[in-house]
């Protein structure tokens, strides 16, 4: 039950880019590795054939799914310890490209019980296992490091504020469970489980969860479970465009736009797909210091929202000089990765340079792009002459957007579907483990067979939400109940 | 100035439930070993509850048993009342407690140490801890006497800078009114132990001539007792027992309470240690639990030759008017009459994350200690504390390898990596809860976890270790027969089975697994086992055991193996963790803080990632290759 367990499983990840390219290779690498993908390859002739393939040779055939009906023509490399990446039993899947595809395959893979490889995984088994050289040891820490630190920080973040939620509540009811029944074992003459028919209450409850996590595992299928695209906060003072920028972005008229300041009093969201890029646009009401309590609601939640954004894009009305508000606008965004778009570029511009260039000093540096016209490479930062009204500028702020986050092409997000794959995973953990308890209060075993799994669950679930057990439980149970002489 | 100079080997300071079985592990090792108490009357002394074991602590009590401790013998010649506890859950949450009968408890502890071979008791105040180098030479008394030796085990109690707070009444002593040792906080901070401050505290006693019993609900003991050693006849433990006694608080009770809160020293702030949770004071109790309309108070007899009652769930340290008005709102205790007042106590204790598992100081060698001056409560905590310290003092100086207990093994595993390893702030005590793999770590099979370590150690001797592997073998044996013996679908089965409400059989069915069906169990099933022979009742315990619970058990051994890999990746303890680039500052700070002994132990440390384990994991590899 410790945060960490010795990796000797048999681990599995796509190895080739989450891109619809031609082929996409699927490396499971452990003890089982050739048993797990026996389970799902037929051979040609329909033969299951793996184990008895000499290392390092490659075969056509299909992967099958349980019920025998095939799901892609492949190539399967046999490659066995210790001649292989990772110094252990290595099968490789060259299927057909396509994001779809591999997530099935590795889907299969799982089910046939491979575990998704953490970050850099494969090269910390190369390394364990002596196949990288010894030098190499710093850079495999930093790599582990850097891309662990990383998944966490996505995984916790690419949750969906609702989903989050769901599972911290889920967390809550599963952590006070196990506070009950521990309290009543360790204080029993304080506590009789019995004489309160605690039984059948459980069982109600945990067939509840047991729903809840099922609707999520559900939602986890169809990726409904993360955020997807980049969260961008649309920002600027009111009336200077920031509507307008969202309607040519969705392509119809969504936000509320007039000429009247302060009409967007609250922040609408939209997930919309432009070129190929999913963004997650907020468009907060316009920043401006107002007396008005209910405007001021609006601006507070467009603060919180920069605070979290990946993008924020600042609409400057360039026909209205810059003002205080400017300046509060400015303090706000600073450090953010900033896209300035200088609206109204059609009327006779009021902001002048070195507005412009206190704003590009303020503003987190981002690589610098095509030298084009209508952009301003002050400083390498990002600032581009728009006209909604004329829809001037939006594709080079499109193209800036690529450069920014795909680094010029659009790859689909690998980390996004990760990191949904990992907590399918623990979802199904989860689940599992309910059913366990379940089971286990059919069978009429003690309470505190119960405890087990529900505990199981509960840290489950914690890996998705980033949250460890530590001595929660401990914590609950004094809290809640008062316990000893 | 002539001083008296000794030389020995290990000096143990405090003849507590830690001190004793420290000395007596030494001793019983062939240690010339001294103890050392502020008075010979107060060995073994039971300052608070009258009872030994527990929820988990009875655990605590038959480990320390099977490892060759004295505890259990010890309750079990003095105990006048016994209960398992939790009967009716699963065997591991079983749990074994018996009302002692505390002045013969000391006593016969008393006895067995006084006629302990190469143990001498001593009535003295220690000082002052002798070093050089970092390391232990002796120790001095408050005469000046000095002892030469090469371990130190510090079983202090509550005694350090101890003093005991009733109201606005304070006084200076330890517990009962005896002695403080105000002199070694001192000389422990001098070496760089950090110290801090703990309290707990303690309920009235009563004269039990004016409580009024009708009142009340009788709390009988069992049956058939069941000792605590595994050494002690079953039949010798089956005697008469006395009653403990159940009431309530009431409204009223609380209403006192409340209105003389600024009375208490906690709440008026003069308490500046940190209490238990687990036992709470009834001012706790009425504030924290607001809408508890009443908390339960058991009476409880302190010995069969006084008339004294303890009043369980009641500690207090408010002033002693208050402290009457209060108990005389409780049913039965309407004209009662306080014999000792409830108090308060504070004291001097270490974070035990200055201490390697082994018990022993990471930066005095020679330095040990246990029970509650490592931050722990209970005299079951205690008890296994001094043990593992006293045997681990006597195996450094024997030069053979330390006893470390992991979680796996036993309760005292939990108990002493809790304490080593997280950050505690407040007395310590067991709990079932914090034992993860609480499956194996059974009351019932202590013997069969640990008999062997205290048989390697030199604690338990080859006769009795042969008895539980000889145990150990009739179980095996008897779980065999019974997944290999195959009962078929013949009429006299089926009749059987539909007389028991189970599901009759289609095809041949082993016996074990008919045992797992809840209904049918080892007893039951006689009539369609033929082959049988006559098992005791320990060995048939240990099989239905095993076999009606396999599967949890199963489980739980995979999680163990999981675990024990990481417990085996050793950290040697010179390694430098700056020159591990990948960590995080947090990470590294606290790992060379805490030092821990394996990447099991650096893992369950707060503020280290499961990142900074793989980085650790993989700089080992690489510091291996290098040596």
């Amino acid at each position: 039950m410790g945060r960490f367990s010795e990796k000797t499983d048999t681990i599995a990840a796509i190895a080739t880019a989450m891109s619809d390219s031609g082929i996409g290779i699927i490396r499971v690498s452990g003890e089982d590795a050739i048993g797990i993908v026996d389970k799902i390859y037929r051979n040609a002739k329909n033969e299951k054939v793996l184990t008895k393939y000499v290392s390092h040779t490659i075969h056509y055939g299909f992967i099958v799914r349980e019920d025998r009906t095939v799901l892609d023509e492949v190539m399967v490399s046999v490659m066995k310890a210790p001649r292989s990446y990772t110094a252990e039993d290595t099968v490789e899947i060259n299927c057909h490209g396509g994001i779809l595809m591999m997530r099935k395959i590795l889907e299969l893979v799982i089910q046939s019980g491979a575990r998704i490889a953490e970050p850099g995984e494969f090269t910390k088994r190369a390394f364990l296992n002596g196949r990288l050289d010894l030098s190499e040891a710093e850079a495999v820490m930093d790599i582990i490091h850097a891309k662990n630190e990383f998944a966490l920080q996505s995984s916790v973040k690419q949750l969906k504020g609702s989903v989050s939620d769901m599972i911290k509540e889920i967390r809550e009811n599963i952590i006070s469970e196990i506070a009950f029944i521990e309290a009543a074992l360790d204080d029993p003459e304080h506590f009789d489980l019995e004489a309160e028919g605690y039984n059948e209450v459980l069982l109600k409850r945990v067939e509840k969860i047991e729903r809840e996590i099922r609707q999520l595992i559900d939602s986890a299928e169809d990726g409904r479970i993360l955020k997807e695209g980049i969260q961008t906060v649309i920002v600027g003072k009111p009336n200077a465009g920031k509507s307008s920028l969202l309607n040519v972005l969705v392509g119809e008229e969504r936000a509320i736009v007039t000429d009247i300041a302060g009409t967007t009093r609250d922040i609408l969201e939209e997930t919309i797909s432009v070129g190929g890029i999913m963004f997650r646009i907020l468009d907060t009401a316009g920043i401006r210091s107002t007396e008005d309590v209910v405007e001021q609601i609006g601006v507070d939640r467009a603060r919180k929202a920069v605070e979290e954004a990946d993008l924020v894009l600042y609409v400057v009305d360039s026909s209205v000089p810059f003002d205080e508000n400017d300046e509060s606008i400015i303090e706000m965004i600073e450090g953010k990765n900033t896209i300035v778009l200088l609206n109204k570029s059609d009327l006779p511009a009021a902001v002048t340079n070195d507005n412009i260039r206190l704003v590009a000093s303020k503003i987190t540096k981002a690589d610098s792009g095509q030298n084009q016209n209508n952009v301003d490479t002050i400083n390498g930062n990002k600032i581009i002459k728009t006209s909604m009204k004329d829809k001037n500028g939006i594709d080079f702020f499109l193209q800036t957007v690529k450069e920014m986050f795909f680094h010029g092409d659009i790859v689909y997000n690998d980390e996004v579907y990760i990191t949904n794959a990992r907590h399918k995973e623990a979802l199904q953990g989860a689940y599992d483990s309910l059913l366990q308890v379940h089971k286990s209060i059919e069978d009429r075993m003690p309470e505190d067979f119960y405890t087990i799994d529900l505990m199981s669950a509960y840290e489950k679930l914690g890996l998705i939400i980033g949250e460890s057990v530590e001595d929660d439980l401990v914590s609950e149970i004094f809290s809640k109940f008062c316990m000893g002489k | 100035m002539l001083q008296i100079r000794e030389q020995v080997d290990v000096c143990v300071v405090g003849a507590g439930h830690a001190g004793c079985e420290a000395a007596l592990a030494c001793a019983r090792l062939g240690l010339e070993t001294v103890i050392f108490t502020v008075s010979v009357d107060s060995i073994a002394l039971m300052p608070c509850n009258p009872n030994v074991g527990g929820t988990s602590k009875g655990h605590l009590v038959r480990e320390v048993d099977a490892l060759g401790g004295e505890m259990g013998k010890n309750i079990d010649k003095t105990f006048i009342q016994s209960k398992m506890l939790n009967k009716s859950k699963g065997p591991a949450v079983h749990s074994l407690r018996a009302q002692a009968d505390k002045a013969e408890y000391s006593r016969e502890m008393r006895k067995v140490l006084e006629n302990q071979e190469h143990l001498t008791i001593k009535q003295a105040e220690v000082c002052e801890l002798l070093t050089e180098n970092k390391k232990i030479i002796g120790l001095k008394t408050h005469t000046g006497a000095i002892y030469e030796c090469k371990a130190v085990v510090l079983c202090t109690g509550t005694y350090l800078k101890a003093r005991c707070l009733c109201g606005e009444t304070i006084t200076y002593t330890g517990p009962n009114g005896l002695q403080a040792a105000n002199h070694l906080s001192d000389s422990l901070k001098s070496l760089g132990i950090a110290m801090r401050r703990f309290k707990t505290g303690t309920p009235a006693r009563m004269d039990g001539r004016t409580i009024d019993y009708s009142k009340m609900e009788e709390q009988l003991g069992d049956e058939r007792v069941i000792p605590f050693s595994f050494s002690t006849d079953p039949e010798d433990v089956q005697i008469d027992q006395v009653s403990c006694w159940l009431t309530y608080t009431n409204e009223k009770t609380h209403e006192i309470i409340k209105a003389n809160l600024d009375r208490s020293p906690i709440y008026a702030g003069i308490i500046e240690g940190t209490g238990p949770r687990y036992c709470p004071s009834i001012e706790d109790k009425v504030v924290k639990f607001a809408d508890k309309e009443r908390h339960q108070v058991f009476i409880e007899p302190e010995g069969l030759h006084t008339n004294e009652m303890y009043v369980g769930g009641m500690s207090s340290s408010l002033p002693e008017d208050v402290q009457l008005a209060m108990y005389r709102t409780v049913p039965g205790l309407e004209n009662c009459q306080i014999v000792r007042n409830a108090y308060a106590i504070e004291y001097d204790c270490i974070d035990p994350r200055q201490l390697y598992p082994t018990l022993e100081f990471k930066d005095i060698k020679g330095l040990f200690s246990g029970g509650q001056f490592n931050g722990s409560s209970g005299y079951e905590e205690a008890a296994a504390q001094g043990l593992i310290a006293g045997i681990n003092a006597a195996m450094m100086i024997l030069g053979k390898e330390p006893v470390i207990l992991d979680r796996s093994q036993a309760y005292i595993g939990v108990l002493i990596d809790d304490l080593v390893t997280k950050e505690n702030f407040e007395p310590y005590r067991m709990m079932t809860s914090r034992a993860e793999y609480r499956l194996l770590l059974r009351q019932d099979n202590a013997d069969l976890r640990l008999r062997q370590i205290g048989y390697e150690v030199g604690l338990v001797s080859k006769e009795i270790y042969e008895t539980t592997l000889h145990k150990k073998e009739m179980i095996d044996r008897e779980i065999e027969r019974l997944k290999n013996t195959v009962v078929g679908a013949a009429k006299e089965n089926q009749k059987f089975l539909i007389s028991h409400n189970s599901t009759t059989l289609k095809t041949g069915t082993s016996l074990a697994e008919l045992m797992c069906r809840p209904e049918l169990s080892y007893e039951i099933l006689a009539e369609i086992d033929k082959e049988r022979t006559p098992l005791s009742a320990d060995v048939i315990e240990q099989v239905e055991i095993e076999i009606k619970y396999e599967g949890y058990i199963v489980r739980q051994q995979r999680q163990v193996e999981q675990y024990k890999k990481m417990e085996k990746k050793r950290i040697p303890s010179d390694l430098d963790y700056n020159d591990v680039s990948s960590l995080r500052l947090e990470a590294r700070q606290k790992l060379i803080a805490y030092k821990p002994v394996s990447v099991g132990q650096a893992s369950r440390i707060s503020g280290v990632s499961p990142a900074d384990i793989s980085v650790l994991l993989v700089y080992l590899e690489h510091y291996k290759k290098h040596r």
